[in-house]
């Protein structure tokens, strides 16, 4: 049976994990690579690197942190934050990233993902949605949730779904930093209305809003930060405790 | 030990390269079919349309068998195992190389044959686990293609030197709509609604539906089992003529 994936994310800037981490053991704690292996050794199922910077000067910096986290790292890893054109895309991918994650630069130019999509195939394209409930649809913002684009997140997922995108991340504005669990009506109706992976994010606080949202959210794999940083063995107890449910995990 | 790495543009290579080079391997990257000459082993990736793999024309199929035969072993990959057998229904049009029976189809997790009863399905403590639990778990009927994610790999018990060491229901990523035929080639099975074919061996040739590379440790072991295959004795001449990356303790090992 497929299991439910557990990703981390990793938020850099200049080089460095952003959000608090204070595990032991780590020579440095902001260590995009060093937290890496850790996650990894703790049985990660995939990574994703979002590039917080996202200013040309910076870009190359975060060429070297992707390829320096990609060198031992033998699970899928996607890059996202900023890429806004092929170039962007293929200097992730050169750097060693399995998928591209686009946001702002596929609503504004959407035949960007059919572009990724002929170039590396579509299990390399992730589009991410930011999306926050209004009235009785999910509005769609760009531009870290700063810029509504009046699209509805369930039409856009399943345009970009037969654009070629092989994933979706959907980001709850509204749950995002709260850690008050998935928004689950928005993540199962998105990941009921298309038939590529939607990997939920924002929200995520305590265990079993990893469960509510594999069961009432539909979703197929959930995306955490900070949560990961916790505890030293978060991802290993979340697995066990998702196991415990009944949900489908890959175990050590 | 030199590894050609068959890049005909069906996708990025670079974590395979990456695991490969991790594994100790030197890698070549054939600009023509004479160039596998010099290769002690031959891996033909990919991801994507079948279509893709028309790019291995005749000439490729020739030379690739010509170096099977002069015992040279051979690892399909994704997009790359499904062309090991006679053709997809992806593009019925384009030949595969044939060296494995059938016809690779769409994965169909609704379909019937599969769904209930299959005598692969496995029976894990977490799906008993499930039904006493009041939580409601999608059933088979959500199940999305493409496949995409960590599964497990059910092991058939026929002999596997590829498999050696791997756990029963170890777990490997996949990303894939379509699915290699069941043969006496098949060695584990996948289950997605309906079983698969996700690790083939017969001889020499090798085949892995999901992506080594990006497999974990798992994944890992499959590559240097593939590796020690080419450097075991026997295989391919420029292993049997050099000493050189052979251990004493290689002798025999993994063969069965």
């Amino acid at each position: 049976m497929l299991s439910k994936r557990i990703i981390a994310c990793l938020d850099v800037r200049d080089g460095q994990v952003v959000k608090g981490v204070n595990f032991e053991g780590l020579r440095n704690a902001g260590d995009p690579a060093e937290l890496a292996k850790r996650y990894n050794v703790e049985g990660i199922d995939e990574l994703v690197i979002l590039d917080v910077t996202a200013t040309l000067e910076k870009r190359r910096t975060m060429a070297r942190t992707v390829a320096t986290v990609a060198k031992e790292l033998f699970i899928p890893l996607a890059v996202g934050g900023g890429i806004a054109s092929e170039e962007d895309a293929a200097a992730a991918v050169e750097a060693g990233a399995d998928k591209v994650s686009i946001n702002s630069a596929a609503v504004a130019n959407p035949a960007l993902i059919t572009a990724l999509a002929r170039r590396y195939g579509s299990q390399a394209v992730v589009v991410a949605i930011d999306a926050t409930l209004e009235g009785d649809r999910f509005g769609v913002y760009v531009r870290s949730g700063s810029t509504p684009t009046g699209r509805d997140a369930v039409e856009w997922a399943r345009e970009a779904a037969d654009r070629g995108a092989g994933e979706i991340l959907l980001t709850s504005i509204d749950k995002d930093g709260t850690r008050s669990g998935f928004d689950l009506p928005m993540t199962a109706a998105v990941s009921q209305a298309v038939r590529i992976p939607v990997i939920a994010s924002g929200g995520a606080g305590t265990f079993g809003h990893f469960v509510d949202v594999f069961t009432e959210g539909c979703a197929d794999a959930a995306l955490a930060a900070s949560v990961f940083h916790f505890s030293e063995h978060a991802v290993s107890e979340l697995k066990a405790h998702l196991d415990a449910q009944g949900i489908p995990v890959r175990l050590r | 030990m030199i590894v050609a790495l068959i890049d005909y543009k069906a996708g990025n290579l670079t974590s395979v390269r990456k695991a490969l080079a991790a594994l100790g391997a030197e890698i070549l990257t054939p600009e023509a079919p004479a160039d596998l000459e010099g290769a002690d082993a031959i891996i033909v990736p990919g991801v994507g349309h079948f279509e893709a793999t028309a790019a291995l024309d005749a000439r490729w199929h020739q030379a690739i068998r010509a170096r099977l035969d002069a015992g040279v072993p051979l690892l399909g990959i994704c997009l790359g195992q499904q062309w090991l057998f006679e053709g997809s229904e992806e593009a019925p049009d384009v030949p595969g190389l044939g060296v494995l029976p059938g016809r690779c189809v769409k994965l169909d997790p609704s379909a019937d044959s599969g769904r209930a009863g299959s005598p692969n399905r496995p029976s894990t403590a977490s799906e008993d686990a499930a039904g006493s639990e009041t939580r409601p778990y999608p059933s088979s009927g959500t199940l999305k293609v493409p496949h995409v994610g960590w599964n497990a790999l059910k092991q058939t018990g026929r002999p596997s030197r590829l498999l050696a060491g791997i756990e029963d229901e170890a777990q490997a990523y996949f990303t894939h709509s379509y699915v290699a035929p069941d043969s006496d080639a098949t060695v584990a099975t996948t289950e997605h609604g309906v079983p698969f074919a996700s690790v083939v061996e017969r001889g020499l040739v090798f085949g892995a539906q999901f992506h080594p590379e990006k497999s974990g440790e798992t994944g890992l072991r499959m590559l240097k089992n593939f590796l020690e295959v080419a450097r075991a004795p026997g295989a391919g001449h420029r292993a049997a003529e050099s000493s050189e990356g052979r251990r004493p303790n290689d002798e025999g090992r993994g063969l069965r």
